[in-house]
């Protein structure tokens, strides 16, 4: 095996750059005559605006131009991704969702005014001298009040703040019904997926550039996806041709999600850039980060699981309630549908499964993907559903999950809810994952706690993802507007180095290093010789970014096709060098040979001759080695694992403490294992964060309480234990080349149902047993769940 | 953030004379002030800084007690008061993150008295005097309610005199966010009795909780608070905890900071 191929934990090299301060993110760009904006944004969350005075304020010291929505009537509102069909067969409400403001204010950080000016202190100088004439409205904050007959509405022109009620699957909802009415058992349990902001340590930023010589544009933005950007602000917003219309997204200090979608800010610079002639700059404070980025999660659930008599689930009944906040942000509405119904089986054999999702129009900042995106929210009502019903039979959790499994021998395994799982073992993981954790020990370590005054409780989920997304033809039946294949394209120099030039796009997730594993695994060559390029539209093929566990699943794939393109040219190539047929040649450690003879070439060699083709097949293959594939995958990849987490809780305060985590993931096959290892910790940390410490909250006027880090409680690593990262068990995926099935959200999809199962279990065993407590368990929550 | 004078001074006559000027403030380890000011909720004319004046500056144990600059960082009392009062130092290194430490001053925080600061229930605990330029200040009398002192404008904290207890503890139950004390006990038993000091829990900032002094002056066990209990009612009720929490937490670590002395 070359040094640094597939399977090789090799050092991120991207890492030296950013743990030295020298990543390039997008604010480290600044433009000759660079202007500032800063925005004017709303601190109501609803009213009518009946005026918006700027006359003083444009004659400000330094004011370039004050823009408001009237500035933009010519230009489209952000559009929506994701167009999902109500029970009824009817589009989902889609209202226009406008740059500014435009007319009414319908959430705290709405921009309401945009100040250009020559630097930022002068643009906030002259945003406090604009003067708006409001006149204030109720807020429509909570969700089921907003679905009341005659609820004040977030949008005028709709018929109601209901933007679809949607039914999954409609032809299982009289069997599921009958199923639960006839069961031997059923659980219910009613709880809240508490909503977050995703926090990434790098704010988001734009800058806005427009070139008068051949009139085009350029965005710099801190983007997961800047081809999605550039086609949806291009095609949909400012209406600028792609081969006008640059998107770069150089570093980014990681997106979680929050990321993907197109941003008002986006659009604005690329327009007032065009507009003054003069690169405009925005780089968002932490505290505009809260109420402008998308914000995640953010449903309330009530679910129910039904039992026969020998304790096999026989049907699972759902009801959502999902935040959309304000406006429809860009992948919005498929999140708790199409990324959340569709998991809703979880690794096992319920057969029966229905459910109604409503998505709920609120005075708020808008809910979108955040890491996982509506596969946190399934499997977090299914594994406390589980372990509820687990406690309620008196059966041990692992074994009622054992019973239920979709077995090893099952796949392809067709669930009710429109997906087939291709491959899986998943006692394979429970029961890693049991021996690591030392499952059966539990009991002398929860004694040593009782010795030491706290509470322990050990608590399991077992967790299944789609990832790998999508295949574009089913998207697009389920309502997409976009395809999701990837692309690569592969160029190969004269002296035999490569790049890469991949549509996915790296923010943490350290493509830089794993991506030049494979090529140079499959050619046989140092992987220092293959470098990674991501981030333009202007140097890579198009593509749909990083999202949803996809880049290695997808962009790997494109990325592996075109490697085999190129071999097979290069084997050509060899071949007539070699005066021997292309069939009969073998590439293997970076040398072409003539099976069965010692007669070879160098990599370097074949190369050479591509671009200095004096001996070459000139009649037959063109000069040149350089290729590019898409690729559009065939299924979803399904990771799954188990996840197991003790916890302490401090019976005078309520305060847990997580002692240990332990995650056993089937991830198919691994490029590279430290990174899989440090992807899956991330993810629980926040996991880990998202059950114990964060919540974005707004009170009844739509104020964000939540506003700053002084209220809003992100993990710190004295909250996150050793985490134990198996990966042992590997069913690889069976449709794309690479066997992977990608595991960037899996720790935030698996950890907080095992967080709070394991604080469950702590109370019950201390005889205070209570029935659920909503995310975050703040010490505050669980006292006063032990002392209701 | 506002543009505004910046003065350095190297004594505290010149600082007086500087701070003279209308909406002049004085500027310490600047971990309070400089957040406010750039999210534009403070805009002093003037910030006179306090950080060149030596005299400010510093940590001396002396007799019965130890004097405590007013510009002291809360990283050097936390270093340099460990052998002399060691409850205090583990109070003043259980503040913020390291940053806020090498930063931030005892002046500072007392002159802000945030409700839920550490050093108020540290100075109203020990009965320490709050030394400005112009007079001494009990500590009883010092703080006056969230966020407002005795201080009169323009008037510095140059030094706080603590008395050293025979036994001593602070414990800080961190609100889950700013890791400030969602309710944070001091207690320090004395020869002539037991102090205990609040920190934030109350609605008037901290307090002193007189029932717990007195039962604990007569046995300086967790045990004697059995029976006792704090109202719920005044408690600061909020996203991290209800008021009711808050005076459960109160007795709780009260009764934990006893058991650690
Ligand atoms: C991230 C973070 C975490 C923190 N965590 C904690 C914590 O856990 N516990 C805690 O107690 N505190 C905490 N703090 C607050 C910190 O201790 C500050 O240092 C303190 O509140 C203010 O001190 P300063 O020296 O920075 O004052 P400054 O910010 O400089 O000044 C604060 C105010 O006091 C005035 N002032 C300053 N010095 C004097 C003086 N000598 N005489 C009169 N007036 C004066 C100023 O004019 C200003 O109004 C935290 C702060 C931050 C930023």
């Amino acid at each position: 095996m070359p040094k640094d191929g597939i399977g090789a934990s090799t050092k991120r090299r991207e890492d030296i750059r950013f743990l030295t301060g020298r990543g390039r993110y997008t604010d480290d760009i600044n433009l000759p005559h660079q202007a500032h904006v800063h925005f004017l944004r709303a601190d109501v969350a609803h009213a009518r605006i009946n005026g918006i005075d700027t006359a003083m304020a444009a004659g400000m010291p330094g004011v370039i131009r004050i823009f408001t929505a009237a500035d933009f009537a010519g230009v489209g509102g952000l559009p929506c991704g994701w167009q999902v069909t109500d029970r009824e067969g009817q589009p989902m409400q889609e209202p226009k969702h406008p740059v500014l403001a435009e007319g009414k204010i319908r959430h705290v950080g709405e921009i309401v005014a945009a100040v250009v000016a020559e630097t930022l202190e002068q643009a906030r100088d002259a945003a406090e001298a604009i003067a708006l004439d409001l006149e204030d409205l109720p807020a429509v904050i909570d969700m089921k009040a907003a679905c009341e007959a005659g609820a004040v509405k977030v949008h005028d022109d709709l018929s109601s703040n209901l933007c679809y009620s949607w039914g999954f699957v409609e032809d299982n909802r009289e069997a599921v019904d009958q199923a639960i009415a006839e069961a031997a058992h059923v659980t219910t349990l009613e709880l809240v997926n508490n909503r977050l902001v995703a926090n990434p340590m790098e704010p988001r930023v734009a800058l806005g550039d427009y070139a008068f010589h051949d009139d085009s544009s350029t965005l710099y933005t801190t983007s997961q996806n800047p081809h999605v950007i550039r086609l949806l602000m291009g095609a949909f917003v400012l209406g600028i041709p792609e081969h006008k219309l640059r998107v770069v997204a150089p570093d980014v200090g990681g997106g979680f999600g929050t990321k993907i979608f197109h941003y008002a800010e986006e659009a604005f610079v690329t327009f007032a850039a065009k507009e003054l002639k003069q690169p405009v700059k925005w780089t968002s404070t932490r505290s505009e980060a809260f109420i402008s980025d998308a914000h995640g999660r953010d449903h309330v659930t009530k679910v129910e699981l039904a039992l026969d008599a020998d304790n096999n689930f026989t049907a699972l009944r759902c009801l959502t309630y999902a935040n959309m906040g304000a406006y429809l942000s860009t992948f919005a509405p498929s999140v708790p549908t199409w990324l959340h119904g569709t998991l809703l089986a979880g690794n096992y054999r319920t057969p029966l499964i229905y459910t109604n999702v409503r998505a709920v129009f609120t005075n708020t900042v808008p809910v979108d993907a955040y890491r996982g995106a509506g596969r946190p929210e399934a499997t977090f009502q299914l594994e406390r559903v589980v372990d509820k019903a687990a406690r309620e039979l008196g059966v041990d959790p692992a074994e009622l999950r054992r019973q239920n499994f979709i077995r090893k021998d099952q796949f392809p395994y067709a669930t009710p809810v429109a997906v087939e799982y291709d491959t899986g073992d998943y006692e394979a993981t429970l029961d890693t994952c049991l021996g690591l954790a030392d499952y059966a020990g539990f009991a002398a370590r929860a004694e040593a706690s009782r010795a030491r005054g706290k509470l322990r409780g050990i608590g399991l989920s077992h967790y299944i993802e789609a990832c790998g997304i999508a295949p574009s033809n089913l998207v697009g039946q389920l309502g997409a507007r976009a395809g999701l294949y990837e692309s690569a394209t592969v160029r190969v120099n004269a002296t035999g180095g490569i790049v890469v030039m991949t549509g996915s796009h790296s923010h943490g997730q350290g493509h830089e290093t794993s991506f030049p594993q494979v090529v140079a695994d499959m050619i046989g060559i140092d992987a220092s010789q293959v470098e990674i390029v991501h981030g333009d539209t202007a140097n890579t093929p198009m593509g749909m970014g990083t999202y949803g566990s996809r880049s290695i699943a997808v962009g790997g794939s494109a990325m592996v096709r075109a490697t085999e393109k190129i071999i097979a040219k290069a084997k050509k190539i060899a071949g007539h060098m070699l005066e021997a047929s292309d069939e009969d040649i073998e590439l293997k450690e970076g040398r072409f040979t003539v099976a069965g003879t010692d007669k070879s070439l160098a990599w370097g060699d074949v190369t050479l001759a591509a671009y200095v083709p004096h001996n070459y097949p000139l009649d037959q293959i063109e000069p040149g080695l350089e290729e590019t594939a898409f690729y559009d995958p065939a299924n979803f990849t399904y990771p799954s694992g188990c996840y197991i987490c003790e916890v302490e809780v401090d019976p005078g305060t309520g305060k847990v403490e997580v002692c240990s985590f332990t995650a056993a993931d089937d991830f198919g096959n691994i490029i590279n294992p430290m990174i899989v290892e440090g992807q899956v910790q991330g993810g629980i940390g926040q996991g880990i964060g998202q059950a114990l410490l964060e919540h974005c909250r707004y009170d009844a006027d739509g104020q964000l309480l939540s506003a700053s880090y002084m209220d809003y409680a992100m993990p710190r690593a004295s909250d996150v234990p050793n985490i134990a990262v198996d990966h042992s068990c590997q069913t690889p995926c069976t449709h794309n080349p690479l066997g992977v099935k990608g595991c960037g959200e899996a720790g935030a999809i698996g950890s907080p149902p095992a967080v709070v199962n394991a604080v469950i279990d702590a109370l019950e065993r201390a005889g205070k047993p209570v029935a659920h407590i909503d995310m975050p368990l703040s010490p505050a929550r669980v006292w006063a769940a032990m002392n209701s | 953030m506002y543009n505004f004078d910046f003065v350095k001074p190297a004594t505290v006559d010149e600082a007086l004379a500087a701070l003279a000027e209308e909406d002049a403030l004085p500027l310490s380890g600047g971990q309070t002030l400089i957040p406010a000011m750039k999210q534009r909720l403070n805009a002093p004319s003037r910030l006179v800084s306090l950080l060149g004046i030596d005299a400010l500056k510093g940590v001396c144990p002396g007799e019965g007690g130890v004097t405590i600059g007013g510009a002291t960082a809360h990283a050097v009392v936390a270093r340099e008061a460990a052998a002399v009062y060691p409850a205090l130092a583990a109070l003043a290194g259980g503040i913020g993150d390291p940053a806020v430490r090498n930063r931030g001053t005892i002046g500072g925080s007392l002159a802000n008295n945030d409700p839920a600061a550490c050093y108020p229930a540290a100075v109203l605990a020990s009965g320490a005097v709050i030394v400005t330029d112009r007079r001494e200040i009990a500590a009883d009398s010092f703080f006056q309610g969230m966020f407002t002192t005795d201080l009169e404008e323009g008037e510095i904290i140059t030094a706080v005199k603590f008395p050293i207890p025979e036994a001593a503890h602070y414990l800080k139950f961190e609100q889950p966010a700013s890791r400030f004390a969602l309710t944070g006990v001091v207690v320090a038993k004395f020869a002539e009795g037991v102090r205990v000091a609040v920190t934030g829990a109350s609605e008037d900032g901290v307090f002193r909780w007189s029932e717990a002094e007195a039962a604990l002056s007569d046995s300086f066990r967790p045990e004697a608070l059995e029976g006792l209990s704090v109202p719920a009612e005044g408690m600061i009720s909020d996203l991290h905890g209800s008021g009711a929490y808050r005076a459960h937490l109160v007795k709780v670590l009260t009764g934990r900071a006893v058991q650690a002395c």
